[in-house]
């Protein structure tokens, strides 16, 4: 009974994040496998458009348990969602909800901000900025930096490796500077 | 930098090796067929239960993060690590064996300026889409059905740097 509530509200960050770090050690033992996501989307292009280039000849097949484990991450967002339903509306820190109200988000509601990531946007100049450049960049630029939070920041720090430690704070200087600079100004755009 | 002209398989490997090191390698030497494969459907299937439980999925969690408003996120990254680095430490000092007996084997990351140029264009789009690669697949999942097109683009933007790879600083 308890348990079950507990399961329901938000989980904590100090059961969220060791969880996480877990997956680490539990892929490597299960396969050989280092903890990393955005090959999937490597291997989804070598699988479906590979277009005769270098960098997506190579047997994907044999990396297929990434893409199991991506399908896995989509089923598991399902089942929190819509079995693990959360009661209560999102907490959002006071001083976010206000730099964000002044940009403009109207909708706290949700995981997401309907302000922006609604079907009605996909045509739009926000749908442009906020799925398909924004996305851009993820893809672009995870493969362009051989990694991504999982790749780098966690399974690569796990590691003690340098350079995943440059990338990592790379991501964070990127992220803050689209915070800061980037997004005030982009929502001013399509607002 | 190697050009890469021919596509042979060594040629490949040697590209890999010297600027990519791919995340989420395979060492296992073994073949597993789709029975085998399903374990990591299901690590995966927890793995999003969490990240939407603790709403690393969500847009307003990045911008708390990139906003210094919130702990939560660099609490959950940094417990994270200390769990992955104290069980690599394990595994390593134990010498543990994988389930089929093999010794664990994790390929290095190389240094190259992509993780810089990368790195910062991966930053920039983090804090707009609200999501990395794995919180794009959960955030389908939860029924944000319009982040399919983020990830099409995603996608589009990983075929975009094969392409021009060649061409760009590493």
């Amino acid at each position: 009974m308890e348990i079950f509530e507990l399961l329901h509200k938000p989980w904590p960050w100090y059961i969220a994040g060791p969880i996480i770090g877990f997956t680490v050690p539990v892929l490597l033992l299960l396969g050989n496998k280092s903890f990393g996501i955005s090959s999937s989307l490597r291997h989804i292009c070598a699988a479906v458009i590979p277009a005769n280039i270098s960098f997506f000849k190579y047997d994907w097949r044999k990396e297929a348990w990434n893409l199991f484990f991506v399908a896995g991450i989509t089923i598991g967002g399902f089942i929190a969602t819509y079995l693990l339903t959360n009661p209560d509306s999102l907490i959002i820190a006071d001083a976010t909800k206000y730099s964000l109200t002044q940009l403009g988000i109207t909708d706290f509601s949700g995981l997401m901000p309907k302000d922006l990531f609604s079907v009605d946007n996909i045509f739009s100049l926000k749908g442009l900025i906020f799925f398909v450049l924004g996305g851009f960049l993820v893809g672009f630029g995870t493969r362009y930096a051989g990694g991504c939070t999982s790749g780098h920041a966690i399974m690569g720090l796990s590691n003690l490796q340098w350079p995943s430690l440059i990338a990592t704070i790379f991501f964070m200087v990127g992220g803050f500077f689209s915070t800061w600079v980037l997004l005030p100004w982009l929502l001013q755009l399509v607002n | 930098m190697t050009t890469i002209k021919g596509n042979s398989a060594e040629e490949i490997k040697l590209l890999n090796k010297e600027q990519d090191g791919y995340d989420g390698t395979n060492q296992q030497t073994q073949s597993e067929g789709f029975a085998g494969n399903l374990k990591y459907l299901i690590v995966g299937v927890f793995f999003g239960i969490v990240f939407v439980k603790a709403e690393i999925v969500s847009w307003f969690r990045i911008q708390e993060m990139f906003r210094f408003d919130s702990f939560h996120m660099y609490g959950v990254i940094g417990s994270a690590v200390v769990v992955g680095l104290l069980s690599l430490q394990m595994i390593k000092r134990f010498n543990i064996k994988t389930v089929s007996g093999e010794t664990v084997s994790i390929p290095p990351k190389q240094f190259n300026k992509g993780q810089i140029y990368g790195g910062f264009m991966f930053g920039l789009g983090w804090a707009i889409t609200g999501a990395c690669p794995g919180p794009l697949f959960a955030q389908i999942g939860s029924g944000f059905l319009v982040v399919i097109i983020t990830l099409l683009s995603a996608i589009a933007g990983t075929w975009t740097y094969g392409l021009l790879r060649s061409k760009l600083p590493h």
